[in-house]
């Protein structure tokens, strides 16, 4: 048998193993294009978790009160948290940390790119918190049972902790919507600005996303693009008519046909500017993150050096004993 | 980039008493003592440790998959080896 041909039979005995809901591990033989593409996926959704933490970092300072800032300051760490799961299990298919960091430091790998658009008031993290992390929740919630041992159960981590992001966001929009109607217009402003985005946090609409096929076919992805936002539109409406606040969509009505919300068009052209880098972040949030990592580049080969210093007093102390 | 990365360390948590330790995840650390602290960071933050170990990913060694055949197959024509493959009558009691 020809090399070719061998291949091309371990990529179907692959591709029926998978595709029986089994799980691939870190040793196993995989196709490499299965390999790449789990790469590139978990590497983006563990960039995007520590950009994600930027926007919200941003209110950490100026929390409204000290339970606010708590709770905040736990968030933004399960968000480190989160991309530190992603990274490991990333590794696991082969490429160092140090060179999935240098993919995003040299704009070679993306991240979600909702964390281009700036947060502008208090009222932006209670947004934040009710629609991005109820977006990414349905994204990740079928990415436990993902083909790949280590993602799926790096997603059950995140899945657990995902819960009170969701939750402590909602109860911001619901307390400022209590309030007065300054608060009130905050949190509507919040709403305008931040619904698009998170519309558009599942992908370009399923008829232009050309990488779908392959990755159901793998149980890597189970949802297709539009199902996933249709589920978001269908569990937003009524939480937004419980705060009391209007989604931007002058399109959106109930269909009871479909037992769904139709929803209008979300400006596309506007999102593949923002993910070729013209978003008023972009730039921002990448030279922030490559600032803090060459800042810290001293207190990291400080501590190497000092545990190489460490193990070899141990270990001249033992021969010496 | 850093001259050097930091070492792997892989982190097992013991979540509850009486129960054994579980492999939950990884993390670089400069050290034992960091990772250490590190996991604990990370890995402990809704009260699910009683204990943790950091194991220096390099000294893990591990079956190979390709050869899991050779190193699993021999207990299957085993069958003698469970409770089942012995058939005793139904009205014997303590058995
Ligand atoms: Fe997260
Ligand atoms: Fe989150």
């Amino acid at each position: 048998m020809t090399d070719e041909a061998r291949i091309a039979e371990l990529e179907k005995q692959f591709d029926d193993y998978v595709e029986a809901d089994n799980k691939a591990e870190p040793k196993d033989w995989m196709p490499e294009k299965y390999r790449k593409t789990l790469i590139r996926q978990i590497s983006q959704h563990a960039h995007s978790e520590i950009i994600g933490m930027q926007p919200e970092g941003n209110w950490l300072t100026r929390a409204p009160s000290l339970k606010r800032k708590a709770i905040l300051l736990a968030k933004v760490q399960d968000e480190a948290g989160h991309g530190l799961y992603l990274y490991s299990a990333a590794e696991t298919l082969g490429r160092s940390r140090d060179q999935l960091e240098d993919d995003l430091h040299q704009g070679k790998a993306k991240y979600s790119s909702i964390f281009n658009y700036p947060t502008l008031t208090w009222a932006d993290v209670g947004a934040i918190g009710w629609l991005v992390d109820s977006a990414a929740i349905l994204n990740q919630i079928p990415l436990c049972r993902c083909s790949y041992g280590p993602y799926a159960r790096a997603m059950i981590r995140i899945c657990k902790e995902e819960s009170f992001h969701q939750r402590q966001g909602y109860e911001i929009m619901l307390v400022l919507n209590r309030g007065t109607d300054a608060q009130k217009q905050m949190a509507q402003d919040a709403l305008n600005r931040w619904w698009w985005p998170s519309v558009q946090m599942f992908g370009p609409p399923d008829e232009a996303s050309p990488n779908s096929s392959h990755t159901m076919k793998w149980r890597i992805k189970r949802f297709s693009n539009d199902e996933l936002r249709q589920r978001f539109i269908d569990q937003a409406v009524p939480q937004a008519d419980v705060l009391g606040l209007k989604i931007p969509d002058p399109d959106l009505k109930w269909n009871d046909d479909r037992q769904a919300y139709d929803f209008g068009a979300p400006d596309w052209d506007e999102f593949f500017a923002v993910v070729k880098g013209k978003g008023p972040m972009n730039k921002a949030r990448l030279d922030h993150k490559v600032r803090v990592w060459d800042d810290g580049g001293w207190a990291r080969e400080a501590a190497m050096a000092h545990a190489e210093k460490e193990s070899a007093r141990r270990a001249s102390q033992k021969s010496a004993a | 980039m850093t001259a050097k990365e930091w070492p792997l360390y892989e982190v097992f948590i013991r979540s509850g008493q009486g129960l054994a330790h579980r492999h939950v995840g990884s993390l670089h650390a400069a050290d034992a003592t960091m990772a250490l602290e590190n996991a604990r960071d990370v890995y402990t933050r809704r009260n699910e440790g009683l204990s943790i170990w950091v194991v220096p990913s390099k000294d893990v060694t591990a079956s190979a998959p390709e050869e899991k055949g050779e190193m699993f197959t021999p207990a299957d024509d085993k069958i003698y080896r469970h409770p089942t493959f012995y058939n005793l009558p139904d009205d014997v009691k303590g058995l």
